[in-house]
């Protein structure tokens, strides 16, 4: 029985027009694309100051105390800026995705774009006050 | 019989990471990287950020925070480097070490909540 081929990704055979590094700098769009991708470091950053976080206080009040005295630092504030634009950056685009990901049709016409991703913004600021509640309420 | 993909079980830990992300770590970051060290608010004492972190719901939602939304980041970032700069014969390698961080955080995060006294 003959074998049926793996797929591979990479062809060196077939003609390919050669795409510059710098495509996705060449359209606002693409660039957009881009920063939405980029939004993926500052998703690992925040992962791993909560994993501090969470480590911090396992070790004690001092290690806690350091914790919170290193966020203060002025590099780590600048980078937490630069962070938070993106991962705002992630919330929007990807509330705005779900229209587009799931068109949502009742009575055979489909939903406005902005009613199918109005309840995620409902949820997001549920969500967010509900994490300060707990965060600073709990005192 | 073709190599089955793994392909639909990685998207679904993406989109799921995404979800989160997008809802918790805004407000997490403003309060943790901007409002406690500038000042504009009191950053929560060691017994009441403890005993928070302690219940085992907590537990349960940080172990969400810090694993789903780790590989999203990784599933995001390998195809950054995938299609933003070509290097496509990397592929294996950045596939390993991207999902191998996301799983090393994963293991780590379950670990420190588990020993939380």
């Amino acid at each position: 029985m003959k074998q049926a081929h793996a797929y591979t990704l990479y062809r060196p055979k077939w003609y390919r027009k050669r795409v510059s590094t710098w495509w996705w700098a060449q359209q606002w769009r693409s660039f957009k694309f881009i920063l939405r991708e980029l939004s993926s470091i500052a998703v690992g950053y925040v992962g791993a100051m909560l994993l501090w976080m969470i480590w911090s206080l396992i070790q004690g009040p001092e290690s806690y105390a350091n914790f919170l005295a290193w966020l203060k630092s002025p590099l780590i504030i600048v980078m937490s800026l630069i962070a938070f634009g993106f991962v705002l950056y992630h919330s929007i685009t990807w509330f705005n995705l779900a229209p587009k990901a799931m068109p949502v049709r009742v009575g055979g016409k489909r939903l406005p774009e902005w009613m199918v991703a109005a309840p995620n913004y409902v949820a997001w600021i549920v969500v967010s006050a509900v994490v300060i509640w707990f965060v600073i309420g709990g005192k | 019989m073709a190599k089955r993909s793994n392909e639909p079980f990685l998207w679904s830990l993406f989109s799921s990471g995404g979800m989160i992300a997008a809802l918790m770590f805004p407000i997490l970051l403003f309060l943790f990287g901007l409002a406690f060290p500038l000042g504009w608010l009191e950053a929560p004492g060691y017994g009441s950020l403890l005993a928070l972190v302690r219940h085992p719901l907590t537990r349960l939602v940080l172990f969400g925070l810090c694993s789903l939304p780790l590989f999203h980041g990784a599933h995001r970032f390998r195809f950054t480097l995938y299609d933003g700069l070509q290097i496509k014969h990397l592929n294996e390698l950045i596939a390993v070490f991207c999902y191998g961080s996301a799983i090393a955080g994963t293991i780590l995060a379950a670990y420190l909540l588990w020993i939380i006294p």
